[in-house]
């Protein structure tokens, strides 16, 4: 955080972020994280480390008790409800079980990424406009679900449904994606194709996004950076290549991570290779990091 | 966006004809729903020969009569809604315990998988007519075979009890488990012990579940049989809305509300301690 | 399962409860029992037992008389039982406007505040639940005057709080990540009850409108006998009268209607799910 003249490439900085529950759970310990255009940040770490909450406090889903969140240098904590609703539209959210609204249509669940542009009867009308829904016939053409438009999301399988997910939250034009957990009910092969979409249309967009993943391999094989978060409080930040085994216990506890590792390194080495040659940026990016 | 310009002009195309769906599919049948409806709803509103001249000077009448139930009166007629509500939770205690006590057998005979066939037949129309006719009219009939007063209408809460707790109990019973029923008959006990032991186990929550809520309810209708002369505390709030007394209905209406949220919140207790 | 009582040495030795929950149960038991016979003894008080003594006599009295219903006095009741179902069905449609926003008043999830608003929308729901319809009747009688206007009142009054609870009940059970999902598209809370919240609990409120119209159309047959319009009153003259040939017609009549009232409702709620 210390490189002032990075700044302007910042699209979010979270500084001192604590939350604590109600329960009395300290979720968050002062957590410093700042991510820059274009940068795909996955956050890992065992369940109950904070990684869901860290994202939800980004886009104030859940308030944090103390510290400030930035995007794109305006600060989001402790803004007034329409002036936060205006940074969410900001801010694409995806989520771990699609959290599609099942009983509306594949078109209705695209359109509602659109909520926070239009009014209340024109969206309770369906009434969008022309733009948005050919957008949005344009994003299910280019994640394969040009057919499904008017098909209800609870006739749709797994890798379907989080497609629309995907679908919605670049609807809303964001600058950033908050990713939890895409691919925890989807099956393996599902799951890469995913995370190949997701970094695919970052890279197109030039977006940024954080992604809560507690598959390290698929973060080692995806991510262009790694944040390791273990009890709230952030122990690694690194690129991929760097994640060793010291890290992983770091930021797991002590196992055996050399299968984990050696999978990880093999995948990539299959899966990222023709994609880094279409993105250019990821290298600087990920220097930058 | 890397689309090519034929493709965007595509999905401008889909855009144009995209129409949000319609909730019933068939236009014929939905419009026909709509327009039978409305058709309906015109007729039902003529038909009712609203006096709206009367029902406006209601507006005037209702503003001073709330004026009248204020503030409620819980002293003047103390000794008749005492006796009143004494009344109504007698009724609510005995009807209750003797409609249960009658609910299961009728229940277990209403159940596909228990009874033979005619016994099925005669439990499930004794469950249809009781569930059929409003508490107010099996007490008209049994104030005239009983005569007038509190047992009329325990008898009528009772009957009430058996079709509810009875149709319930039944459905559940139909909905469990065989396999325990097969496994307590493999073991050679009778069919009683076979029924306590292979079928009560899997229904005795849902059981107490309706028993509770039926207290509740059974304490709210012997609110109104009082007024067809079946006892409880209908008959003083009939009384004084008679005689004008409106802050006493007021004060009885409102001791008959915090009794259901004192039986709901117990019952809540109950029910979490015994579950 | 474990064994049966009857295996001899174990019979001794294995216990359902413990001691303390065997003395908590026999205690319900026993308050159970001695709070029905002293309220039975009070009934008993208040009962002239040489009439009840004298019901079979009565009964199969009534009975005789009841039979051959009157037939031809089925063409004076149209008009009151087509009072009797509309007053059920606007009932019904006033409840369900009026129960379904303060279902949202009520939900945990939906008030706007949990201290100041959900008590009062609670105090509404059980306010409006204690009371039955024919009271409700019986005071709008007095306000607006008699006629079906009052009856179609009291029903909505009696059922608001019964669709509100059933339904706060169910908005406070819907998926919580579906309602998030669109909250971070940043829609504004009345776009979040009608994209992710109303989408959810549709089904059910259409189950409930129905189920509770079922309801209504028994409890509509009774509003008459306080004059708040419906074939309650025809029972009413007729019981007055001892005609009855007529009340058997009746009671026939309202036997029907529910039966087919009860077929419509298991139609549509099928249709639903």
């Amino acid at each position: 955080m210390s490189d002032r003249s990075l700044d302007r490439l910042a699209v979010l900085e979270v500084a001192r972020l604590s939350k604590r529950y109600p329960t009395g759970d300290l979720a968050l310990r002062e957590v410093d994280l700042r991510v820059d255009r274009g940068e795909v940040v996955a956050l890992i770490g065992p369940s109950g480390a904070g990684k869901s909450t860290l994202i939800r406090c980004v886009n104030q889903l859940v308030q944090p008790t103390s510290g400030v969140v930035r995007l794109d240098g305006t600060e989001v904590t402790g803004l007034g409800s329409r002036a936060l609703r205006r940074a969410r539209r900001r801010m694409g959210m995806i989520f771990q079980e699609y959290a599609l609204i099942e009983r509306l249509t594949v078109m209705e669940n695209a359109l509602s990424g659109r909520l926070g542009y239009v009014g209340f009867w024109r969206s309770w009308f369906r009434r969008f406009p022309m733009s948005d829904v050919a957008e949005a016939f344009a994003l299910l053409d280019r994640v394969g679900l040009a057919d499904m438009a008017n098909k209800r999301a609870d006739a749709l399988s797994g890798g379907q449904r989080q497609r629309v997910g995907i679908v919605r939250a670049l609807m809303q034009r964001p600058e950033l994606l908050l990713v939890d957990e895409p691919t925890a009910s989807l099956d393996p092969k599902t799951s890469r194709q995913i995370m190949r979409l997701i970094l695919e249309l970052c890279a197109e967009r030039g977006l940024a996004a954080i992604i809560n993943i507690h598959d390290v391999a698929l973060a080692r094989q995806f991510a262009m950076r790694i944040v390791g978060l273990r009890s709230g409080a952030i122990v690694f930040d690194g690129a991929p290549g760097s994640l060793d085994a010291a890290a992983l216990t770091s930021i797991y506890g002590v196992e055996d991570w050399s299968a984990t590792l050696g999978q990880g390194a093999k995948d990539a080495k299959e899966d990222r290779s023709p994609q880094r040659g279409t993105l250019p940026d990821v290298e600087r990016l990920a220097g930058l990091a | 966006m890397s689309a090519s310009q034929p493709t965007a002009e595509a999905h401008t195309a889909l855009a144009a004809q995209w129409r949000p769906p319609p909730l019933i599919a068939s236009p014929v049948l939905r419009w026909s729903l709509i327009l039978g409806g409305l058709a309906w709803l015109v007729a039902a509103l003529v038909f009712m020969e609203i006096n709206w001249a009367r029902a406006a000077e209601g507006w005037a009448r209702g503003v001073r009569f709330m004026a009248a139930f204020l503030p409620p009166d819980f002293i003047s007629k103390s000794d008749d809604i005492a006796e009143g509500l004494l009344e109504s939770v007698t009724m609510t205690v005995v009807s209750t315990v003797l409609g249960l006590a009658l609910s299961v057998p009728v229940a277990v005979g209403a159940a596909r998988n228990l009874a033979p066939r005619p016994i099925y037949l005669a439990c499930r129309s004794i469950l249809v007519v009781s569930r059929t006719f409003q508490e107010v009219l099996v007490a008209i009939l049994f104030v005239a075979m009983f005569g007038f007063g509190p047992l009329a209408g325990t008898l009528t809460l009772a009957f009430a009890t058996v079709g509810f707790v009875g149709k319930l109990l039944a459905e559940d019973i139909e909905a469990t488990d065989p396999a325990q029923l097969e496994a307590m008959r493999a073991t050679g006990g009778s069919w009683l012990q076979a029924l306590t032991w292979g079928i009560l186990p899997q229904v005795k929550p849902r059981l107490l579940g309706l028993s509770l809520y039926r207290v509740d309810i059974n304490f709210r209708e012997s609110a109104v049989l009082g007024i067809v002369g079946a006892g409880g505390i209908g008959a003083t709030l009939n009384t004084s809305l008679d005689r004008y007394e409106f802050d006493t209905a007021a004060a009885i209406l409102l001791l008959i509300i915090l009794i259901v949220m004192a039986c709901e919140y117990a019952s809540g207790v109950i029910r979490k301690a015994a579950l | 399962m474990p064994s049966l009582p009857s295996s001899g040495v174990e019979a001794s030795i294995w216990r359902r409860r413990s001691v303390k929950g065997d003395l908590l149960a026999w205690g319900a038991w026993l308050v159970v029992v001695l709070a029905t016979m002293l309220s039975f003894r009070t009934i008993s008080d208040a009962t002239i037992w040489d009439f009840v003594w004298d019901a079979p006599t009565q009964g199969a009295d009534l009975l005789a008389r009841a039979v051959p219903p009157r037939w031809e006095y089925a063409g004076v009741l149209w008009k009151p039982l087509w009072d009797t179902v509309n007053m059920a069905s606007l009932g019904t449609l006033v409840a369900m406007a009026l129960g379904v926003p303060v279902a949202v008043l009520a939900a945990r999830n939906t008030t706007p505040s949990v201290t100041l608003v959900r008590p009062l929308a609670l105090l509404v729901i059980v306010a409006s639940r204690s009371i039955n319809s024919l009271i409700w009747a019986l005071l709008l009688v007095v306000i607006i005057g008699p006629g079906p206007l009052a009856g179609t009142i009291a029903i909505a009054l009696r059922s608001v709080g019964f669709v509100g609870k059933l339904l706060y009940e169910a908005i406070e059970e819907i998926d919580r990540a579906q309602v998030e999902a669109t909250e971070a598209t940043g829609a504004s809370p009345a776009q979040v009850l009608a994209w992710s919240i109303a989408p959810q609990v549709a089904p059910t409120i259409a189950g409930i409108g129905v189920f509770r119209w079922d309801i209504n159309i028994r409890e509509a047959t009774v509003l008459g006998l306080v004059g708040a319009g419906g074939i309650g009153l025809q029972l009413e003259a007729s019981v007055a009268t001892l005609a009855w040939p007529q009340v058997s017609v009746i009671l026939l009549l309202i036997l029907a209607t529910v039966i087919v009232s009860e077929w419509v409702s298991a139609q549509v709620r099928r249709a639903i799910t």
